[in-house]
């Protein structure tokens, strides 16, 4: 299984569950018709390539950084702010594209080069120094970024709601422009969660995790980790800047609160926390887990609530109150990091508690 | 040109304390030179003043011809330089082959290929295997370096030096704290170094038996000075040595070499 770059997910379960979210999210508009759920799929379909290249750093190097939702929102609003000034063409996603690219890579190579030589906690520090900055800068040059209001934009025809490509009665459902970008946005995610499979799994991937496990011992084997680091965050900039391509084109929008916000970010590590760190499938995992999970616990609660009302319980109808969902989120994550300390996936691949040689073996 | 290694006055003070103290020497290939001396009297900061663990406060290091002193540790083991250490120093939650594979792809060159899986280098996981016989871990590949016992695990941290085919290489205390029946595996392997006259072989060891059998040439470090540099046989009767390791207190001033 090359495409997979030998390292299949090594469980029946974990399998299974990878192989049913992959089709339903590949089926989503045949499945589950109406807009949301054809939001929520695109959501997850972004978020599990955009934390898939947050574990690169996190679960192989073991490096934290604060400064993955600036490249997602790099991305996010250079292909905003082409489509936005050149009008609706594949000129503009092509120039958003080949600026948004370079500048998230450049922009990570100089923050690894300057800040991964020395220790760990001085590259997360500047991270969240370089990012804080680039959100005010961000508001503040709001003749380029619209400010708080952000940039919303037209997609080129092709790729409009009104475009229709084949009529209904062809498969009982109308392919038309938006379901052409959903593919888009599906196929883009896999692609890229394919591409960093390739990556861990490489040589260059295996020194990625000695460094993690003893930065001390891969340098007296010659390993030169500072590059190794440096690169390995130029290619989780360049991931997450197209996860923020695609963000942006599902939403025709970029703005702060839905691509630089360090809410993003924290939703970023609870994914790749409850997937598993240090596995690539559990950026699947742990995007889908969660964004279901925020798109339907609060309805799911609303009608347990209900349920419980008109059963004439006491107490439960208010703790399942709809408002209260970010609490029983909290609390599930927290139940999730108890009993499920290596995330998701490292419950299925090794079974509970057992120490385990690592995404290695 | 044979390939030489110098150390010209050496000295790394930590704080007040010297731990190396303008050490000078050469070491030549096809000579395998044993550094002894107390507990604390600075070997294993020589050898990471060497190795490039540590920078030197003075003097220089010169090999090849070539003064590496200022040059950062993984240039070193570029160079040639391999070191095997006292404290094992292992990917711990890697299995033992990965840890080898990694120090052989290393010595291969392959940095940062990231376009292939590792397993299509069939090439690195082979010499991997052999160098994992070599040192009797063959049937331990799969588990994780953590769960070797003791004695495995320096085993493991020979074997890393070995994968790297250095052109020095540096053990540190390479049979401390093993048991009586795994010490001859290493001491095999690095009388099977001896026999390639062209390398380098430095070797901390307190065991004077083994310093007898394997060294060519002793040096004694004492409170991070130089203090004896000769043949075995000559430096072991030296006052110094018979002092430190004997207890017998010296007759007179005079030290060899
Ligand atoms: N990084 C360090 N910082 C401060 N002191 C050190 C450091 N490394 C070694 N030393 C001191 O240098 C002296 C020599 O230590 P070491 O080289 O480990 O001795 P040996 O290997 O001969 O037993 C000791 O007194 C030790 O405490
Ligand atoms: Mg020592």
């Amino acid at each position: 299984m090359m495409i997979l770059s030998g390292d299949p997910p090594k469980s029946r379960v974990l399998t299974l569950v990878l192989v049913l979210i992959i089709l339903a999210l590949a089926a989503t508009p045949f499945l589950f018709p109406g807009a949301k759920a054809l939001n929520v799929a695109a959501k997850i379909c972004v978020f599990a390539a955009l934390v898939a290249s947050y574990d690169l750093l996190l679960g192989y190097t073991g490096t934290v950084s604060f400064a993955h939702t600036m490249f997602y929102g790099i991305g996010s609003y250079a292909i905003a702010i082409a489509l936005y000034g050149m009008g609706p063409n594949w000129a503009a996603v092509a120039t958003g594209i080949v600026t948004g690219l370079p500048l998230a890579a450049l922009l990570a190579l100089a923050i690894g080069l300057f800040s991964l030589r020395v220790a760990a906690i001085f590259f997360a520090m500047i991270t969240l120094a370089v990012a804080s900055a680039f959100q005010v800068l961000a508001s503040q040059l709001s003749w380029l970024t619209g400010g708080e209001d952000g940039r919303s934009f037209r997609l080129p025809e092709l790729l409009r709601p009104g475009t229709v490509l084949i009529p209904k009665d062809m498969f009982g459902v109308e392919i038309n422009g938006r379901i052409l970008t959903y593919y888009l946005v599906f196929a883009g995610s896999a692609l890229m969660i394919l591409a960093l499979l390739r990556v861990v799994n490489s040589p260059f991937g295996r020194v990625l995790q000695a460094i993690r496990e003893n930065r001390f011992r891969a340098e007296a084997l010659g390993f030169r980790t500072v590059f190794h680091l440096t690169y390995a965050n130029c290619i989780a900039a360049l991931v997450a800047a197209s996860a923020g391509i695609l963000n942006a084109l599902w939403l025709r929008y970029a703005g702060p609160d839905t691509s630089l916000s360090f809410s993003i970010m924290l939703d970023i590590l609870l994914m790749v926390v409850i997937g598993g760190m240090g596995t690539i499938y559990g950026a699947v995992i742990g995007a889908t887990i969660f964004i279901v999970a925020q798109n339907y616990l609060q309805s799911l609660m609303g009608v347990a609530s209900k349920a419980a009302d008109e059963a004439g319980l006491p107490l439960l109808p208010g703790l399942l109150h709809p408002d209260r969902w970010l609490l029983w989120l909290g609390l599930l994550f927290i139940a999730s990091v108890y009993f499920f300390p290596t995330g998701v996936v490292g419950r299925l691949r090794y079974g509970g508690g057992k120490k385990t040689a690592g995404p290695s073996h | 040109m044979p390939l030489t290694l110098e150390t010209r006055d050496l000295t790394i003070r930590f704080g007040g304390h010297v731990a190396v103290n303008n050490v000078s020497c050469t070491f030549r290939p096809g000579e395998l030179t044993a550094i002894v001396g107390p507990n604390g009297a600075g070997k294993t900061t020589y050898f990471n003043l060497i190795s490039g663990q540590l920078r030197a406060s003075g003097g220089s290091i010169l090999f090849d011809g070539i003064d590496i002193t200022q040059h950062s540790a993984p240039m070193r083991t570029r160079a040639g330089l391999g070191r095997a250490f006292q404290l094992t120093n292992l990917f711990p939650n890697l299995s033992v082959e990965e840890n080898v594979r990694l120090a052989v792809q290393a010595a291969s060159g392959t940095h940062y290929d990231m376009l292939r899986p590792w397993m299509v280098r069939r090439d690195l996981i082979a010499r991997a295997d052999s160098i994992l016989d070599q040192v009797a871990l063959g049937s331990r590949r799969g588990v994780t370096a953590t769960a070797l016992s003791h004695g495995d695990q320096r085993k493991l941290e020979v074997a890393l030096m070995i994968a790297l085919e250095p052109k020095v290489f540096m053990f540190d205390e390479p049979t401390a704290g093993m048991s009586i029946d795994e010490v001859p595996v290493v001491l095999k392997l690095i009388a099977q170094l001896k026999q390639d006259r062209s390398k380098i072989i430095l070797l901390v060891e307190h065991k004077m038996d083994v310093v007898r059998s394997l060294a060519d040439r002793i040096i004694v470090l004492h409170n991070g000075q130089l203090v004896a540099d000769g043949p075995p046989a000559e430096v072991i009767a030296s006052p110094i040595v018979q002092e430190a390791y004997l207890g017998v207190a010296p007759k007179t001033a005079e030290s060899v070499g």
